[in-house]
């Protein structure tokens, strides 16, 4: 390549190398589309690999061996405190950043994708610049694929000196996942996701974590039924929760972190703290791209809208993943990059999938997949529900965890199941069946009739479905 | 609570029907019961009456559109159930409205991001669907089968079929499709006028083709001397019996019995073959289709055990039916169960026919135009009435001598009157 105002014709030129980006990238080149996968970090795989899904998971897992091995006493086996390497556990985290990242240049060379390092911006709708580091590079592409993806939303107004929010007692999902050290005591801003996981990997390492939100409950806008297990371990796991309590100002007095909270009644408190963590929300990376030149629409929140074909306005270029809007999950944007590669080339490919699965990977793990029964309150939706407590399952009772539970949401006319929602133990995995089965259209009776292994944890989802159908049975036997 | 109303099943094999009317205009109260639709099917005109009271808030369809059974046909703001306002809803509905856009004019990316569209889930598996992408078939259009409405991999290849879309090519099936639709350019040698093959036309015709191709006619004509018959029908007591009721007593009621009775004596022309278990399928009840000749096509309503009923409750019946299907009001359970069809074309002309077999019957009568003729009888000429018979049949389930003697049956009664003196009734 020459230095300067070289200029490449490709393709299809992919902007962002997440999930999202590198799938699109590696399944065009495998349909044959010449196509350039440009990132502006050398790592790539995104946020999700660099400092979101999968360092959090790791640490995640350290935490559950810690918490095992705390539970373990119930059933007879006592262990010594753990010795915690920090420095270990954060070099076994970024092998396995490294492992992966490298594994997608891999996949990038082995299908004939070029990667490119640096900063895009549209010149206009046929043409990206690429900053890099031995000079510019024109783009003249045929169909582009924003897959820039978000970025954690700072707020400085929540300190007294707006500085204060950079400073280093201040963590975001990114930093804390760094792991600088174990704080003695760690606050966490909001009850969201991020900062339960954040909060359950530093719980488990020795911080005495508390929690400030401001709704009456953890989760907001979860299924209750999910999250009573997972407040009831947290309310034992961390030193404090307050739920409907507001922060009303961070101050970093350099020794420390004093943090100023309103509860419920209005009172304020103001408490200190070694560290904070401010994990309130994601906005789309559209900054730089000059989005603007190349005529391509965004909405009132700053996501690209695009059709199911994942096209914007701009039918040459698409948009995938977090900044094409919510849900902002990985797997979401996966597909995407599938159906946006596949649509490129001309397949007939489609985003039409009925639902997105989310995970929490707390402990216990929440999942949920379709119409939640928050929907059906709120919506006045004419569907059933059905439970089945973890209380009930043999494999949940060797495992010593038997607080989860499995609901299924189901239309009582058809049987079709319409949601399901798991909470406990490798919940995330077991969800996985119910996607399946609300993907494939499948009735009660498809999971019900279906052998599943046991003791396992996957028969909870069977006997959810059968205790549906016995409730059917009864109606129908019972006419109102 | 906004209520979508579906094309509902309307019974035995309907699939989809045309929409002859739209009774409710948008925004118009609409209360339990009332008729929104007038919709044709291959079979009748039904109308549709509203299952709920409410207000009509967007109607989907026009006259002259097909819908297919589960299509959201109007949307119905339910009384009593009004929705509150919150911002959440409000900004559902803008986007549900603007995802109905997108599909109305494709070109135009709407904010979509990934969400299941609110409005008629398609229930498919997302290979089914797929495949529904290859062939460029709109999955709301295929009828479903599969268990709350789901549409399997096989609906898709018959709605493709049924539809004439070319079907991918499966080794050892032959597709019509690509043959028939070689045409000329008619427009070439002169002006022309495409008119969709709809609705009753399309049926017949599928029906007609089915039952040619897949089935070895034999057609067997006779005539029978109706003479004695005729007298014995025009009696004015028995007309009058008749008339006293709103209805005729016509030809076609003797011959309906005749062919009731003789068929009990010859069961092989009231049976259906099951191709699949390779067996005959013997029908010990006597129901004979009436093919009536409609404006709106050829209609076939049938006459339940006519065996068992006398002259005058079949000539009632007849006409009643009849005229039911001329004013298109026939009932679906009424153009159902036939084992025999007869169709009397005398009234317009034709001296022999080779009638094609109503599908899955065995066999089909027709019952040509009365003329008089002068025959020889012991040396003198007498003027008698011959009614032409003309019977078609399946040649896999009975045999040509077979066919002459339950011709031979039914002439036997329509030459001998006093054969029905003991079915006249009271």
């Amino acid at each position: 390549m020459v230095v300067g105002d070289a200029t490449e014709q490709i393709d299809l030129a992919v902007i962002g190398a997440g999930p999202g980006g590198y799938t699109a990238a590696i399944r065009a080149g495998q349909l044959g589309i010449k196509t350039i996968l440009i990132d502006a970090q050398t790592s790539l795989g995104g946020t999700c690999l660099n400092e979101g899904c999968i360092p959090s998971k790791a640490l995640l897992h350290a935490a559950e061996v810690i918490e095992l091995s705390n539970e373990a006493a119930v059933f007879g086996l006592q262990f010594q405190k753990p010795q915690i390497d920090i420095n270990k556990l954060r070099l076994w985290k970024e092998g396995i950043i490294d492992k992966l990242s490298q594994g997608i240049v891999g996949l990038c060379k082995s299908n004939q994708v070029q990667v490119i390092n640096g900063q895009a911006r549209f010149l206009n709708d046929q043409t990206i610049l690429v900053n890099r580091e031995e000079g510019a590079l024109q783009i003249k592409f045929k169909h582009a694929i924003i897959a820039t993806g978000s970025s954690i939303i700072k707020i400085p107004g929540l300190f007294k000196s707006p500085k204060d929010a950079d400073s280093k007692p201040v963590l975001d999902s990114r930093s804390a996942l760094q792991l600088p050290e174990i704080p003695g005591s760690l606050l966490i801003v909001g009850g969201g996701y991020i900062g339960l996981e954040l909060g359950t990997v530093y719980a488990a390492l020795g911080s005495a974590v508390s929690v400030v939100e401001m709704t009456d409950g953890l989760l907001p806008g979860v299924d209750r039924d999910l999250v009573k297990p997972l407040a009831n371990h947290l309310s034992s796991a961390f030193k404090n929760i307050s739920l409907n309590s507001k922060i009303m100002n961070i101050e970093d007095t350099g020794n420390g972190i004093t943090c100023q909270i309103q509860d419920q009644t209005g009172a304020l408190r103001n408490e200190k703290f070694d560290y904070v963590l401010v994990a309130v929300g994601r906005k789309a990376n559209t900054e730089g791209l000059a989005l603007e030149n190349a005529m391509i629409q965004v909405d009132k929140a700053g996501f690209i809208q695009i059709n199911n074909l994942c096209q914007t306005n701009n039918k040459k270029i698409m948009a995938i993943g977090d900044v094409s809007g919510q849900p902002m999950l990985a797997h979401r944007a996966m597909r995407q990059g599938i159906v946006a590669a596949e649509v490129i080339a001309g397949l007939p490919s489609a985003f039409d999938n009925q639902v997105v699965p989310a995970v929490v990977y707390t402990e216990p793990e929440i999942a949920w997949c379709g119409v939640t029964d928050i929907e059906i309150k709120t919506n006045g939706l004419k569907l059933d529900v059905a439970k089945f407590p973890w209380s009930a399952s043999g494999r949940a009772m060797t495992l010593a965890n038997t607080n989860g539970l499995t609901k299924i949401i189901y239309d009582p006319q058809t049987n079709l199941i319409k949601g399901v929602g798991i909470v406990g133990p490798r919940a995330g995995d077991l969800i996985a069946e119910a996607v399946l089965a609300i993907e494939a259209g499948l009735v009660l009776q498809d999971l019900a009739n279906t052998i599943h292994p046991h003791p396992s944890l996957s028969e909870t989802v069977a006997e959810a479905a059968m205790s549906a159908l016995h409730r059917q049975a009864r109606r129908a036997a019972s006419p109102v | 609570m906004s209520f979508d109303f579906k094309l509902p099943d309307l019974g035995e094999g309907i699939r989809e029907a045309e929409v002859l009317a739209v009774k409710v205009a948008e925004g118009q109260a609409i209360s339990e019961d009332q008729i929104l639709f007038e919709v044709e099917t291959d079979k009748a005109v039904v109308e549709i009456p509203s299952p709920v009271a409410g207000k009509a808030l967007r109607v989907l369809v026009k006259p002259g559109q097909i819908v297919v059974v589960g299509n959201v046909m109007i949307s119905i703001e339910e009384s009593g159930q009004t929705q509150i306002a919150t911002p959440e809803n409000i900004s559902a509905n803008v986007e549900r409205r603007t995802n109905k856009q997108s599909t109305d004019k494709e070109a135009n990316p709407t904010p979509h991001n990934g969400q299941a569209i609110a409005e008629a889930p398609i229930i498919a598996t997302p290979a089914t669907r797929q495949l529904a992408r290859e062939m460029k078939i709109d999955l709301h259009k295929v009828p479903a089968t599969g268990p709350g409405g789901k549409i399997s991999k096989e609906d898709v290849l018959a709605y493709a079929e049924s539809s004439n879309k070319q079907v991918p090519a499966i080794p050892g099936i032959a597709h019509s499709a690509a043959v028939a639709n070689t045409l000329p350019d008619f427009a070439k040698f002169g002006e022309i006028e495409r008119v969709p093959m709809r609705s009753l036309r399309r049926k017949t015709a599928q029906l007609m083709a089915l039952s040619w191709s897949r089935r070895p006619h034999v057609t067997h004509c006779d005539e029978a001397n109706i003479t004695e018959l005729e007298i014995f029908r025009n009696r004015v007591q028995y007309q009058d019996q008749v008339k006293k009721q709103g209805a005729k007593l016509t030809l076609t009621v003797f011959i309906m019995k005749a062919v009731a009775l003789a068929l009990q004596e010859f069961p092989e022309f009231n049976t259906s073959f099951d191709e699949q278990s390779d067996e005959i399928i013997f029908k010990r009840y006597y129901n004979l289709g009436m093919a009536v000749a409609t404006e709106r096509g050829l209609i076939v309503p049938v006459i339940k055990s006519v065996d068992k009923k006398n002259i005058f409750e079949l000539a009632v019946e007849i006409s009643e039916v009849a005229e039911k299907a001329r004013a298109a009001k026939s009932e679906l359970s009424e153009l159902q169960g036939a084992t025999f069809t007869v169709t009397n074309i005398g009234a317009i002309g034709g001296i022999s026919a080779t009638p094609i077999i109503h599908y899955p019957e065995a066999a089909i009568l027709a019952v040509m135009k009365t003329t008089e003729r002068a025959i020889n009888k012991n040396g003198n000429l007498e003027n008698v009435l011959i009614v032409p018979l003309c019977l078609a049949f399946d040649h896999r389930l009975a045999d040509g001598a077979q066919a002459a003697k339950f011709t031979r049956a039914i002439i036997k009664m329509l030459e001998n009157p006093r054969s029905f003196e003991k079915h006249l009734g009271a």
